[in-house]
């Protein structure tokens, strides 16, 4: 194993200002960024009232089931997709291998507006990621994962 | 794959509960909804059938309290047991951090058992990773029934490397919590040892 995924509060900004940028230039209802893994990582607009967590964990379920079907048709991955609603339609996008970028929009946007927006979005997010990246590699303060001890994993379980 | 956002401060951790058919994973999960605070638990989704075998998976959001600051999320994941779902298996294996592999102890279901173990760890290769190496639970389950096969029996099967292992009964929650406790001190332990099974 490389080690877990890690996100640091300065990248966690830069991110959410894409996110909310993204919501606003494509019209957007919500805009959500998870792990690969189906963690929630930022989100942006109307998400009140969605269950996030559960969207996230099937969202990359969605996106790991396509991924297979992409490997037995010996296609490279599919790098979007659209799911089209009544009212709301959704569109699933692959940011760096790392992280799924979903846009819930309605009537008030296009997927052409939300294709062209999300393609830069994407851009700058990877960007992001490649510094998360190096500076994980490069971490040399305390990491929580020095500082846990058994008494805390202990502590965790006590009834 | 754990995460860990340094931001909301929060650790994320994957939980696969693997094992045969109608085996009890499922029931498992629906053990620990049923019995977890609401503040500490998320919605439970379960993918199935109709006939409520599960499809593709059962998932199951679970905070377990905070180490240090940091909120601990434990993701409980289900596969579908029936043979013929082997594509899902492996896509719901990725990025996992612990396995529970919940053995159905009924005689007849041995040979089950055999396969879907197996299985894991010919899919866990596939993945990259390496049972023998990555945290580990066996939960002999339906210790209750008439025909359940002796302990010593399904040790020496299915438990040779002598993994933590419980017994269980998922339909009335005998087990089911020291199961989950185990294997989730198991990713913290092995998370802070900075190893992992692979991958």
């Amino acid at each position: 194993m490389s080690g877990p995924d890690v996100m640091f509060p300065e990248e966690q900004k830069l991110i959410a200002s894409v996110c909310q940028r993204l919501h606003r230039d494509s019209n957007a209802k919500a805009v959500l960024l998870i792990g690969r893994d189906g963690q929630p990582i930022a989100e942006a607009g109307e998400v009140g009232e969605i269950d996030v967590t559960s969207l996230s964990s099937l969202t990359a379920g969605n996106v790991a089931a396509t991924g297979g079907i992409s490997k037995i048709l010996r296609e490279k991955d599919f790098t979007s997709q659209f799911h089209e609603g009544e009212k709301t339609h959704v569109h699933i996008t692959l940011v760096a291998g790392r992280a799924i970028l979903v846009v819930l929009f309605d009537e008030r946007s296009s997927l052409g507006l939300v294709r062209l927006r999300v393609r830069k979005a994407t851009e700058e997010m990877a960007r992001i990621f490649e510094q998360v990246t190096r500076k994980a590699a490069s971490q040399t303060g305390p990491s929580i994962l020095n500082e846990i001890t058994d008494a805390d994993i202990d502590k965790l379980f006590n009834d | 794959m754990s995460f860990i956002n340094y931001s909301s401060r929060e650790i994320n951790c994957k939980l696969v509960y693997y094992g045969p058919g109608l085996g009890g994973k499922t029931t498992n999960l629906q053990f620990i909804y049923a019995r977890t605070s609401p503040e500490a638990k998320g919605k439970m989704i379960s993918l199935a059938t109709e006939t409520e075998r599960t499809l593709f998976f059962d998932f199951l959001p679970l905070s377990l309290g905070e180490i240090r600051g940091f909120k601990t999320r434990f993701h409980l994941y289900t596969v579908p047991g029936q043979v013929f779902y082997d594509a899902s298996r492996k896509l719901i294996l990725k990025g996992v951090d612990g396995v529970v592999f919940v053995a159905d102890s009924q005689n007849e279901r041995m040979e089950a058992n055999i396969e879907s173990l197996e299985n894991l760890r010919l899919n866990l290769t596939e993945q990259g990773y390496n049972l023998d190496k990555l945290p580990y639970i066996i939960q002999y389950n339906k210790r209750d029934l008439p025909n359940a096969a002796p302990l010593d029996e399904l040790r020496q099967l299915l438990n040779p490397a002598h993994a933590t292992e419980f017994e269980a009964c998922a339909t009335t929650g005998v087990g089911v919590f020291e199961t989950l406790k185990a294997i989730a001190k198991s990713v913290l332990t092995e998370l802070r040892r900075g190893g992992g099974g692979g991958g």
